[in-house]
């Protein structure tokens, strides 16, 4: 009798997705092909702000090889809807800006789409597009959400108004009272800024429509194929059954992927009417105009303490940016929000939040969704307050932060969905204590001194961090044993390079004989599932994590059931070992497959026990309340004071992510997100000019952090189960994006301490600090 | 502008001789990808500075959005669908980059192991910082780099090891 295999839950198994991707043979959208198969290239808008007269086609549709160029005219026919509607609800928005399908009086960022040209290739598609004639006239633009509330600022959209979109207030205990009874104030502006999200993938569709089964299948790089597909059948008016859309390999998502966009609807829409596939494939000076970004946030904030450091109250403002449409909700303020004061006590909270248009490209999460700049907000706070009490960084954070005995935590806020943030398990001050240790915070003092010495400036800052993960309500898994004795799972979570299969597997060959090899996963094609969302919010370890486990235990019992029936034993004698059912201690024994088989039943005979038909279980686990990681990291930089250039050294984090299923993949998007936040802390810059042009528009102007400015970064493990659900797993997807950006700026001013240098923002440049630098060697000679 | 004009070139992908005739417009990715449907070798920015494309000619790294095709011609190339032998196991290099977690969505991934391949080629021992600097022209937005540095530490030394 062979070895029994080994667990693979908590393992760090290889990645099932790997050897594809690593022979080149992956399918990506982009790698789909057809005979038959059109291109398509989309105009866009050169100006932020314009009405359109009169749009002229007729040149660019005489080009040889041009098959169609559309507009909105063209497309109208074909829709329900003129608009892609899919702003998430909130009794908060002043008014609605759904984004049209295509524009056609009136374009508000530039890059939005305004007409397609369908060709032979790409080549010639884009030949064409230089022959479309738009009779534009320009209108007045706001590009700075800080003057867009002023009222005679421009408008945003000529038939609204004013800009401000939406507002709203988060807010708790008694504000007034901290700040009149405090010992301590301390204030302070913030910008965050993050910038595009910039999977190495671009977006990409593609679409054929079958007329002999009249389905229409849409190939999409999205994070989101179950909304897309829904979204599809209400814009094309069809039934469900009739489209199909499969997300194959995606290179990256980091949000943006989520979102619905019009490319999706217009190259489906012309697919059906050209009786053609049809391939659209985002180029990259497109995805810096219409792909969606997160950009600036602009923080007033206070905070109160008594005289030994202990929080007493927040207050302040926020106003963000939104772009020009809502092409999803509120919910990056919203997060940002509720964020700021989640891993500490804080009894009072207010904060007042603005939603603003500008004619940019819309705002919707990226990575984090507005928790880095909240993080960064209370952590400079925190930094702010340290200094001005006399206390080190890290006491002040250890006297405030939620404690272990307080578990789980339930904070005076609510989730967009109506349920009280509960911090649901975990051990922040330990966490922090971990870290410190190990980073050797004490130590580094006479390490800085020492470097000083030496002409080096050299700095550590500390962050702490919580991330809700796990958005709910459900995400479903089926779980098949089929007749060959192959476990197939179909699940709507999506993969976009997070190892969703691999966990999948993991977490059902765990259940069903430990054989991952005999494990096969369909994630993102709704003909697989046709209920659930997809991949956002750091969700799908939770979410479809425990519906695959609970699925697994079902057909587990059920497969034990059915084999004490055909092996004459007590199921509980039984256990699954690779692809057979064995009596423990004997070698009898039956396939999976052939249990399977019997399942399936012969026409006329009873099933064994009088079992239900079939060997397959499909769960949607229904969990509301979000599980929260958290966690606590250090930073060390060097900053070079004659080029402001910053260098950073090290990196630990101690996180907590509840139960780990796989600590390989764990670490990878840790780690990842770290990248990330480093990029945004030190790099990334989405820049607009007053007239709302986007002045970065290529790899040479928008900088991403590559394989030379990366630290060595040391990951600690905690593992608190989360209490929310049976694996105890929280999401870990975003988490290390969240205390970077602070992380990287708090150890940048404590490189600066001579100089008095306070940073407010996040991305910051060399010669923003050598601006700061320079005004801190002024205050001292003023002096 | 006409751009109907086209050439016929020879070149050799994998081993492999085709003879193509090209639009002179065409770069060296859209022909390996969509005329020769070697869809391996990815395409992030088109303007030379993600290093998804990067392909070896005549040995040497390239961008193959920033050639035409027609500069091709003559040419040995060498993509990823050229760097391991199907039905056979992982070269180790890829290997390396499966136990060491060096690939997430694995879009950047061909563009990366090109690049290496080339370093490796050059240095058969490179230290950290060398392997840094070989990669700093390949972005990838998802691992961090560490997976995929300490992948080829890995696969250098089983390639040392005679693996
Ligand atoms: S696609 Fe060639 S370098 Fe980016
Ligand atoms: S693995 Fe996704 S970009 Fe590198």
């Amino acid at each position: 009798m062979a070895d029994a295999p080994q667990p693979t839950f908590g393992r760090p198994v290889p990645r099932i997705e790997d050897d594809a991707l690593l022979r080149g043979r992956a399918r990506f959208v982009d790698d789909l092909h057809f005979a038959d198969m059109l291109e398509a290239a989309f105009l866009r808008s050169p100006h932020a702000h314009a009405a359109i007269g009169g749009i002229d086609t007729s040149a660019a549709a005489a080009l040889p090889g041009v098959v169609a160029v559309l507009t909105m005219d063209d497309l109208r026919p074909l829709l329900t809807h003129d608009r892609l509607v899919v702003a998430m609800p909130s009794p908060n928005y002043r008014f609605d800006v759904h984004r049209p399908v295509l524009a056609r009086d009136e374009v508000v960022h530039v890059g939005e789409p305004i007409a397609v040209v369908i060709a032979t290739s790409r080549y010639v598609a884009e030949d064409a597009l230089a022959l479309i004639e738009v009779d534009y006239d320009p209108l007045p633009v706001i590009a700075d959400c800080r003057q867009a509330l002023d009222p005679d600022a421009p408008r945003v959209h000529a038939a609204i108004p004013h800009n401000l979109v939406a507002a709203f207030d988060t807010s708790y205990g008694d504000t007034e009272r901290a700040f009149t009874e405090a010992a301590h104030v301390v204030d302070g502006q913030f910008w965050l800024h993050r910038g595009g999200s910039h999977s190495m993938e671009c977006r990409g569709v593609v679409a054929r429509h079958d007329a002999l089964e009249d389905r229409l299948t849409v190939w999409s790089s999205t994070q989101t194929p179950n909304v897309a597909q829904r979204l599809l059948c209400d814009l094309l008016a069809r039934d469900s059954n009739s489209i199909r859309v499969v997300a194959p390999d995606v290179g990256g998502g980091f949000g943006p992927k989520l979102v619905f966009y019009p490319e999706e609807v217009v190259v489906a829409a012309a697919a059906l009417r050209l009786g053609r596939p049809v391939k659209w494939i985002e180029d990259r000076r497109e995805h810096f105009v219409s792909t969606t970004q997160e950009r600036d946030q602009y923080w007033d904030m206070a905070m109160a303490l008594d005289a030994e450091g202990n929080i007493l109250g927040i207050r302040g403002s926020l106003l963000h940016d939104h772009g020009a449409y809502t092409a999803r909700g509120l919910n990056v303020a919203q997060a940002s929000a509720i964020t700021v004061p989640l891993p500490y006590n804080v009894p009072a909270y207010a904060l007042d939040t603005k939603l603003v248009l500008t004619n940019k490209v819309p705002v919707t999460p990226i990575r984090g969704a507005g928790q880095p700049q909240a993080t960064f907000v209370m952590e400079r706070l925190l930094d702010l307050a340290a200094r001005k009490i006399g206390l080190d960084r890290a006491e002040i954070r250890r006297r405030n932060l939620v404690r272990a005995d307080q578990m789980p935590c339930q904070k005076p806020m609510k989730l967009r969905g109506g349920t009280f943030v509960v911090l649901d398990s975990g051990n922040y001050p330990e966490a922090q204590r971990m870290v410190l240790e190990r980073a050797g915070w004490e130590g580094f003092r006479a390490r800085q001194l020492e470097a000083r010495a030496d002409g080096r400036r050299i700095g550590i800052g500390l962050a702490n961090y919580v991330e809700g993960t796990g958005r709910g309500p459900f995400e479903p898994v089926r779980v098949r044993i089929a007749g060959n004795g192959r476990i197939l799972v179909a699940s709507s979570a999506t993969a976009m390079g997070q190892g969703t299969k691999t966990m999948l597997a993991q977490v059902v060959a765990e259940q069903l004989g430990g054989s991952m090899d005999n494990v096969q996963v369909t994630a993102g094609d709704t003909a697989a599932m046709n209920l659930g969302f997809g991949g956002f919010n750091s969700r799908q370890a939770v979410m479809a994590g425990s519906s695959a486990h609970a699925a697994a235990v079902k057909v587990r019992e059920k497969a034990i059931k059915a084999a004490s029936y055909l092996l004459e034993c007590a199921p509980d004698d039984l256990d699954i070992v690779g692809t057979e059912i064995r009596v423990k201690g004997t070698d009898r024994k039956i396939g999976l497959g052939d249990v399977a088989r019997t399942l399936e039943g012969i026409a006329g005979f009873k099933l064994p026990g009088d079992l239900d038909p079939g060997l397959e279980a499909t769960e949607q686990v229904i969990v509301h309340d979000m599980a929260f990681s958290s966690g606590s990291a250090v930073a060390e930089v060097e900053v070079d004071i004659e080029t402001g250039q910053v260098h950073v050294t090290n990196f630990l984090l101690a996180h907590d992510c509840g139960t780990m299923i796989n600590p390989m993949l764990v670490d990878g998007q840790v780690i990842g997100g770290i990248a990330h936040g480093i990029s945004n802390a030190l790099f990334e810059w989405m820049g607009f000019d007053e007239n709302a042009q986007p002045l970065t528009n290529n790899y040479g102007e928008y900088l991403l952090v590559t394989a030379t400015e990366m630290p060595p970064i040391e990951l600690m493990h905690r593992q608190s189960p989360s209490p929310l659900n049976q694996l105890g797993v929280k999401g870990v997807g975003e988490s290390g994006v969240i205390p970077t950006p602070a992380v990287i700026i708090s150890a940048i001013e404590n490189a600066l301490e001579e100089f008095d240098v306070r940073v407010a923002q996040a991305p910051v440049s060399p010669m923003d600090l050598l601006a700061l630098i320079d005004a801190g060697r002024q205050r001292d000679r003023g002096q | 502008m006409d751009h109907s004009e086209r050439r016929l070139i020879e070149l050799t992908v994998n081993g492999v001789i085709h003879q193509v005739e090209a639009d002179v417009r065409l770069t060296l990715a859209d022909l390996l990808r969509h005329h020769l449907h070697l869809t391996g070798t990815h395409i992030g920015c088109e303007h030379g500075v993600c290093g998804a494309c990067t392909v070896l000619v005549d040995g040497r790294s390239a961008r193959s959005c920033l050639m035409l095709a027609v500069q091709a011609n003559t040419r040995a190339i060498v993509t990823i669908e050229g760097l391991s032998v199907e039905g056979e196991p992982l070269r180790p290099l890829q290997q390396a980059f499966k136990d060491h977690h060096g690939l997430q969505c694995g879009f950047c991934t061909p563009g990366i192991l090109t690049t290496l391949h080339e370093l490796l080629g050059d240095n058969e021992n490179p230290s950290e910082d060398e392997i840094r600097v070989a990669l700093s022209g390949n972005i990838c937005r998802c691992t961090g780099y560490q997976g995929i540095v300490a992948a080829v530490r890995s696969a250098v030394d089983a390639i040392r090891r005679g693996a």
